[in-house]
């Protein structure tokens, strides 16, 4: 930029050369994603840090924070209890993900097809919302127990504190596992199995050994993933009104007694902490583990075919296990569209009046969600495409750092980020209004921003590395600069790949709570999934909220089928290019 | 170790619809080192399978050591396989993974070891014991890898394309080290490959296979010279086949060919066939005519180093000769009118 005018070059040559850098456009955009990650993401998160270990009242350093957390019953038992739901989640996602990743990788069977799509379901819907009707299902008075209790006179705790957010948090994230596990089990080749049979091993043991090990890598990923998960979350806990958890109390500390006290800075860090911890952890155990074994010319497992009565038992598993993992999707569509709900195994009638009511109320909720996700999205792929371009096609120092940076945001947890905002962020004040910034909306959407960016990044960067360089110089040879062979062919051949990130960033960022509960300050400003919390307060609201939660769903069933369309199209219109 | 035999009667063996074995019949002496040659799809890898026990339960009888294993479990025959792929498993060390087997024969530890070092030894490797596989070269998995199925005494040794995945010139050591690991344990071998040097220079036998039926068994020098049919006169190096009839007049045999010309053959042959085969090293050339030499004229010429490889336009078909070459030795010129002398002593008609 320097040299292109007079003025600034005239001045260049007065000053000493590392004054004066020779700065690209490029170097200029990295430095504008730089500032920004580090105001929207370093320095929040930071100020948390910071504020747990500073005395409230002089600011000075110490440990003490950290020292009253642990001599509180209430803290000590929401750790253990967070601990031990994150644990018992990943052993019972593990129960449901194991059968049907085995199932479909090992034998020919028909229903693999019905499991790989409806294994995913879980996904599109964030977990608080099915909690409710997984309430109205499993619950002390819920369908399952009322049926169990007038056949056998007893009934089964499914629901009781707890055992709920285990319940709801498994059979939301088992798909984590499912799909590493089961990827891991397809990248095994088949010669490692035969190997072992040939060496006299075989059944349980041949399981064991060879191919539960060989697949250990895939499971780890999956497993630490949903123990994150499951820690961090807030939304579930909220709503299946259990409090005894860190999320849950750093969330009531700090809207109940104010951002000033430190126990929701100490449970920040402590979350922090373990994210990182888990993913240190499931990195450390996968270093030098890459176990995709599968040869040229060689096949995944050897499947086989299920003999008749096997084939009964893996059927009934396998229905067994899509009905408990789709029940809060049945649950929500009852709900959405019945009557009363309560005490009874079904509604006792069916309207529409919920959609209605829904329709008439909640206007504000979902044009401020499309509004929110929609700038969080479209600033996640504008600066993913920056970021993808700097690294895989610069050589500009510290390119690596931005990566890392926005890919940190995948440790930081919603009600971290969303307290750093607001501890930050009231500080500021809206330009004009003057009301302090964290009361802004903006602020939510720039939260989205930063929760949804590693996501849209990734997404970039695969679309990126399709492109040829080749392509990209062939340009540059013809007489374009730079700056025009990103605009006319870089982005245009990325196209796809973008919209892909932006769909998966917009309807993921639709339904996220766990930042937005903290940062919205009025009802006025409140998405969908505030929305939907709001309603799920009251049994009144239940209807009503339900069929938010339907649209929610919708929203993010279409999102990603869209994405999934936009990817296969693309992959098929550059294949016939594609040298290999 | 204790050598068997396998025999295979009858086999047939389908996939689905497809039929990959269609009948095939085998005696394989023990000790022997035998070959399968054939190109892919031929059956070759798809029968050794079978004889390990992997795949769908071929039709017909296997006897290994005079039992019939069809229908066993893969566990339950004493078959040693080597995997094209080596298929070492990469969370487990060398040592492990050659001590695999024999723990799964819940030998004690101390007897473990010594056997796994012994089969280290034998591949020369055992300074790599500790290493894990992703660690090693080609070559080295590839020795682990029969260390690993040597090391439980099997009856028979079943090598599936062991070579290909090595690199030219490595390939030739580890065939010579392969022969003489077999020589020096004597171990019943069937060695799968779709390379004809590979499977001249090690077996004892051989079968040819093409289209799941075995075409011709024999050792390397009876395929190579006396070809039973075209598929295995073209499989196994070049040949040259003129078309033609046999003529018997009398005593004496000639062969006459398309474009009329005659080439004698040994009397006493029963050769009947519309083809003579001829090995492009037993035709030489030559620019006067002879008795029984065949005319042609010179399409096309390739030097290769120790040969020069011609093209020569005779009998109805393009024939391929090649010269030794000797420095100072002239050459034949594109266009040159030859004539050809085939030593047809050798000849096979078909």
């Amino acid at each position: 930029m320097s040299q292109n005018s007079p003025l600034s070059a005239g001045l260049a040559d007065r000053l000493p050369k590392w004054l004066v850098p020779n700065l690209s456009g490029l170097h200029i955009v990295a430095i504008f994603i730089a500032l920004l990650l580090i105001g929207l993401l370093l320095v929040p998160v930071a100020q948390v840090m910071i504020v747990a270990f500073q005395d409230p009242a002089t600011g000075a350093a110490t440990l003490q924070n950290f020292v009253d957390f642990f001599r509180t019953s209430l803290f000590r038992e929401s750790f253990w209890n967070s601990f031990y739901v994150s644990a018992m989640s990943v052993v019972f996602a593990t129960a449901i993900a194991l059968p049907l990743a085995y199932i479909t990788t090992r034998f020919h069977f028909s229903g693999s097809i019905l499991i790989q799509s409806l294994g995913f379901i879980p996904l599109i819907m964030p977990p608080f919302v099915g909690a409710v009707a997984m309430q109205l299902i499993f619950g002390r008075n819920g369908t399952v127990n009322l049926i169990i209790r007038e056949k056998f006179g007893f009934d089964i705790p499914f629901m009781d504190g707890l055992n709920g957010v285990i319940l709801v948090q498994s059979i939301h994230y088992f798909p984590f596992i499912l799909i590493n596990l089961s990827a891991s089990l397809r990248n095994i080749d088949r010669s490692m199995e035969e190997a072992a049979q040939n060496l006299g091993s075989h059944g349980l043991r041949l399981f064991r050994r060879i191919v539960f090990p060989l697949a250990m890598p895939g499971y780890i990923a999956g497993a630490a993933l949903v123990f994150i998960k499951v820690f961090d979350d807030l939304g579930t806990p909220l709503l299946l009104n259990v409090n005894n958890m860190l999320a849950p109390q750093a969330f009531l500390r700090i809207t109940s007694i104010g951002i000033s006290d430190p126990m929701g800075y100490v449970i920040s860090v402590i979350l922090v902490v373990f994210s990182i911890l888990s993913l240190w952890a499931s990195f450390l155990f996968m270093r030098g583990k890459d176990y995709a074994t599968v040869q040229k010319g060689g096949g995944g497992m050897a499947k086989r075919t299920l003999k008749t009565r096997e084939k009964f038992l893996a059927y009934g598993a396998v229905i067994f296990i899509l009905l408990l993992v789709l029940s809060p999707h049945i649950g929500l569509l009852l709900l959405s569209f019945g009557t009363i709900w309560s005490y009874a195994p079904l509604p006792d009638g069916y309207t529409l009046q919920n959609y209605v009511t829904m329709w008439e109320s909640s206007k504000t909720f979902i044009s401020n969600t499309v509004l929110y996700a929609g700038i969080a999205a479209t600033l996640d792929v504008i600066i993913g495409t920056a970021i993808a371009y700097i690294v895989l096609r610069t050589g500009i120092f510290g390119r690596k750092g931005l990566d890392y940076l926005a890919t940190a945001a995948l440790a930081v947890p919603g009600v971290v980020l969303g307290i750093g905002y607001l501890r930050i962020f009231n500080n500021f004040d809206v330009p004009f209004t003057g009301e302090p910034m964290a009361s802004w909306w903006v602020i939510i959407a720039l939260a989205l921003m930063i929760r949804r960016l590693p996501y849209a990044l990734r997404a970039c960067m695969a679309a990126l590395q399709q492109v040829s360089l080749a392509l990209e110089e062939a340009a540059e040879s013809l007489g374009a600069t730079k700056r025009r062979s990103i605009q006319k062919i870089v982005i245009p051949l990325m196209t796809g790949g973008i919209l892909a990130g932006f769909v998966t960033s917009f309807a993921t960022a639709a339904v996220e709570l766990s930042a937005t509960i903290m940062l919205v300050s009025s009802n006025s400003d409140a998405p969908l999934a505030y929305g939907i919390y709001l309603f799920m307060q009251t049994p009144s609201g239940r209807g009503a909220g339900a069929a938010l939660g339907i649209v929610a769903v919708i929203v993010v069933a279409i999102g990603t089928i869209a994405s999934q369309f936009i990817i296969e199209r693309d992959k098929k219109l550059k294949s016939p290019g594609d040298s290999h | 170790m204790k050598k068997a035999g396998i025999i295979i009667e009858n086999v047939h063996l389908s996939f689905g619809q497809t039929e990959v074995l269609k009948g095939v019949n085998l005696d394989i002496k023990p000790g022997e080192f035998f070959a399968f040659l054939g190109p892919s799809g031929s059956g070759k890898s798809t029968l050794l399978r079978a004889i390990a026990g992997f795949g769908p339960n071929p039709k017909g009888r296997i006897l290994i050591g005079g039992k019939d294993v069809v229908g066993l479990d893969p566990w339950k025959r004493n078959v040693g396989m080597v995997f094209q792929s080596y298929a070492l498993w990469p969370h487990m060390s060398v040592r492990d993974n050659v001590g695999f087997g024999l723990r799964e024969r819940k030998l004690p530890a101390a007897q473990i070891k010594t056997k796994v070092d012994a089969a280290l030894d034998l591949v020369e490797l055992a300074h790599l014991a500790d290493r894990m596989p992703n660690q090693l070269s080609g070559g080295q998995q590839q020795r682990i890898a029969l260390a690993r199925t040597i090391v439980v005494e099997p009856e028979v040794l079943l090598l599936d394309e062991p070579l290909s995945n090595l690199d030219a010139s490595l390939r030739v050591q580890m065939r010579r080290e392969l022969l003489r690991l077999q020589r020096q344990l004597g171990l019943t071998t069937i060695f799968v490959t779709h390379d004809q040097e590979e499977a001249n220079t090690t077996c004892d036998r051989m079968a040819v296979l093409d289209g799941g039926v075995i075409q011709q068994i024999g050792s390397p020098q009876q395929l190579y010279d006396t070809p039973e049919n075209l598929f295995v006169a073209n499989f196994l190096g070049t040949a040259n086949i003129l078309e033609g009839t046999v003529e018997i007049d009398g005593d004496a045999k000639r062969f006459l060919t398309k474009t009329g010309d005659s080439l004698s053959l040994p009397d006493g042959s029963g050769a009947v066939g519309t083809n003579i085969i001829l090995r492009p090293q037993n035709i030489s050339m030559s620019h006067k005519k002879a008795k029984n030499s065949l005319p042609g004229k010179v399409r096309h010429s390739e030097f290769l180093g120790s040969q020069i490889r011609y093209l020569v336009a005779a009998g109805g078909t393009e024939i391929v000769i090649d010269q030794s070459h000797r420095a100072g030795q002239d050459w034949f010129a594109t266009g040159a009118d030859v004539h050809l002398l085939a030593n047809t002593s050798t000849a096979v008609v078909l």
